[in-house]
């Protein structure tokens, strides 16, 4: 996403330059100044978000210092270092973080992988077919205004604290995001596309691999970013109404002792995986969508 | 080239066999509006494309000429009279059509090369027989090097030549194109003109022109169809009797006879264009 934004005002401000510039440039002139215009603004994008960070936690820290704010319920930046430190260096009451961390990414990754697929699937056939959708739409409705925590506590009831029902509630989660924006993108396709393919005399298997959806993955993989942040939702929630390892039962105990400094650490942590991901995700969405218009997805990451 | 069309006995090209005839037959079109009522589009059309003919349709905005188009292709059935091509009525996707709609319908996500391959790839063609081919046609329309490039990164006019060369990959018996050069500018216009004519010549389809622009309808076909104002029917058909191969249009433009036709045909389109011009300011009014 940052890179997108570096690069439209690198091109402004690309332009600006050769506007100002009073004798005919060369064309390996421009480009080394274009790119030195584009280096500088990654420069300065950088800084800005330095001075956010320095300014929040700073803030955060002065703050409770000065007893402002009360740091045992509202935690200070300093001691959730020390948390973080701890939780690395001598581990946690359940074993090493690395093995709570790793069950809930684990958890979070099968919830994601399933929830998608699933929502995907289900998205593009009821978005196609009218009357498997009316048929379903009321029901879809009603599964979706059912509360996930209460779904969450049916899942532990019903399936015990192992690592299952945590995978459920992700997915179910992932599902409701992805398979909306699957189904709104197959009805957003272009009629005269397939039109074109009709006429050229594409069977519905051949509209749906060559226009279908291609064109809804523009909405699908959009989904996809918030879908990885639900995954994570639905673990660490899952895990908090009963486990027996992750990340979200340090949580629950920590909470449970008047902690919020190692609350916290663990919402850096998690916080460090979804950026992961995300990254991921984009890279992902770079290599799928490519034909794209650089203006829309531009727009888009905005 | 026939082997790569597997859904159609092959002809040699330039001679136009009689399947590729298309016959309009009293054709009528009503769709409903969103109020729910009724709306002629088109009423008791009637016309006849020999095999191999160039036949433009011209005639105000909104008068139905689209609504024809998607009746001969199979993609809309007709509310009553029919279209037959070949002596066979016309039930769905019609054999050996190639359609260039008037809206762009490039796909976005496809290489050009991947866009010109469609149609062979969709009939079954092998992928690298369909490749070469469609790089032969983008050699032909005059956009090799272009191969990879997506759609977004082409101009307006090299988007139609891609949408040519995708129509006319498949070696169709019958060519429908609504307002296919309706964008470009007058000088890309006539080039294209131009090459659309000579690989008219070699592979002799039959074409169904939509156009607006009377120059366009009188250079390049056999016959020019006058549709009145909505609801649409045939008012008048012009045989042009300009002789082939009729080469450059653009020289062709100043010649006598082009103009004594041209102005014949403008009379007869002036009062429906003046009357559906009048029925749209007079609804706005
Ligand atoms: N699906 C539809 N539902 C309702 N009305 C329609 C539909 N398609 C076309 N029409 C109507 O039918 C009439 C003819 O439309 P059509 O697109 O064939 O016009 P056209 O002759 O191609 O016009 P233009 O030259 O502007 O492209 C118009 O009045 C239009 O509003
Ligand atoms: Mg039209």
């Amino acid at each position: 996403m940052s890179a997108v934004v570096q690069q439209s005002s690198g091109v402004t401000s690309a332009g600006a330059r050769v506007g100002r510039a009073v004798k005919p440039q060369s064309e390996s002139e421009l480009q080394a100044s274009a790119r030195q215009a584009r280096t500088r603004n990654r420069v300065w994008v950088w800084v800005g978000r330095i001075a956010v960070a320095v300014i929040f936690i700073g803030g955060w820290q002065l703050l409770t210092q000065t007893k402002l704010l009360d740091p045992f319920f509202y935690g200070q930046p300093t001691q959730i270092w020390d948390a973080l430190v701890t939780l690395f260096t001598k581990g946690t009451a359940f074993g090493s973080i690395w093995d709570q961390l790793w069950v809930t990414v684990q958890e979070a990754l099968f919830g994601f992988l399933f929830g998608s697929l699933a929502g995907v699937i289900i998205g593009i056939l009821l978005g196609s077919n009218r009357y498997l959708s009316n048929v379903f739409n009321p029901y879809i409705k009603i599964a979706n205004s059912i509360p996930r925590i209460v779904l969450g506590s049916i899942f532990i009831v019903a399936f015990g604290l192992g690592i299952f029902p945590k995978i459920l509630l992700a997915a179910v989660l992932v599902f409701f995001a992805v398979f909306f924006n699957a189904y709104q993108g197959v009805r957003e396709v272009d009629q005269n596309l397939i039109a074109n393919v009709r006429v050229l005399g594409a069977s519905p298997l051949q509209i749906a691999r060559h226009v279908t959806i291609p064109s809804a993955m523009t909405w699908i993989i959009a989904s996809l970013h918030t879908a990885f942040g639900f995954a994570i939702i639905g673990a660490l929630v899952a895990e908090v109404l009963g486990a027996q390892k992750g990340i979200g039962l340090i949580i629950s105990q920590s909470q449970g002792r008047f902690d919020p400094n190692t609350v916290f650490a663990c919402m850096v942590i998690m916080a460090i995986v979804t950026l992961g991901a995300e990254y991921l995700i984009t890279l992902l969405e770079r290599s799928v969508l490519k034909w794209r218009p650089p203006v829309r997805s531009e727009s888009q990451a905005i | 080239m026939g082997e790569n069309t597997p859904k159609r006995t092959p002809v040699p090209p330039g001679v136009a066999d009689d399947a590729a005839r298309i016959d309009i037959i009293a054709l009528t079109k009503r769709f409903l509006t969103p109020k729910g009522a009724p709306f002629t589009a088109i009423r008791d059309v009637s016309l006849t494309v020999e095999a191999g003919q160039f036949c433009a349709i011209v005639g105000p905005t909104g008068c139905g000429k689209s609504t024809t188009l998607a009746q001969v292709s199979g993609l809309e059935k007709p509310s009553s009279g029919s279209v037959q091509v070949g002596g066979r009525i016309v039930d769905g996707i019609t054999n050996g059509v190639s359609y260039m709609f008037q809206a762009d319908s490039l796909f976005p996500w496809k290489t050009v090369l991947q866009n010109v391959m469609i149609g062979p790839v969709l009939l079954g063609t092998p992928k690298k027989a369909a490749m070469a081919l469609a790089i032969d046609w983008l050699r032909r329309v005059n956009l090799s090097g272009f191969e990879d490039r997506y759609p977004h990164q082409l101009s307006g006019g090299m988007r139609k030549r891609v949408a040519m060369a995708a129509a006319l990959i498949n070696n169709p018996r019958i060519l429908l194109m609504d307002e296919p050069f309706g964008a470009l500018d007058v000088q890309t216009k006539a080039i294209m003109q131009t090459e659309l004519l000579d690989l008219w010549e070699e592979l002799r389809p039959s074409v169904l022109f939509i156009t607006h622009d009377l120059d366009e309808a009188v250079a390049l076909s056999d016959r020019v169809v006058i549709m009145t104002s909505s609801p649409g029917t045939v008012k008048d058909v012009f045989d042009i009797d300009l002789p082939r191969p009729r080469g450059d249009v653009q020289t062709l433009r100043h010649e006598k006879r082009f103009i004594e036709l041209q102005t014949q045909i403008w009379e007869s389109l002036r009062d429906e264009v003046t009357r559906a011009y009048e029925r749209t300011t007079g609804v706005a009014a």
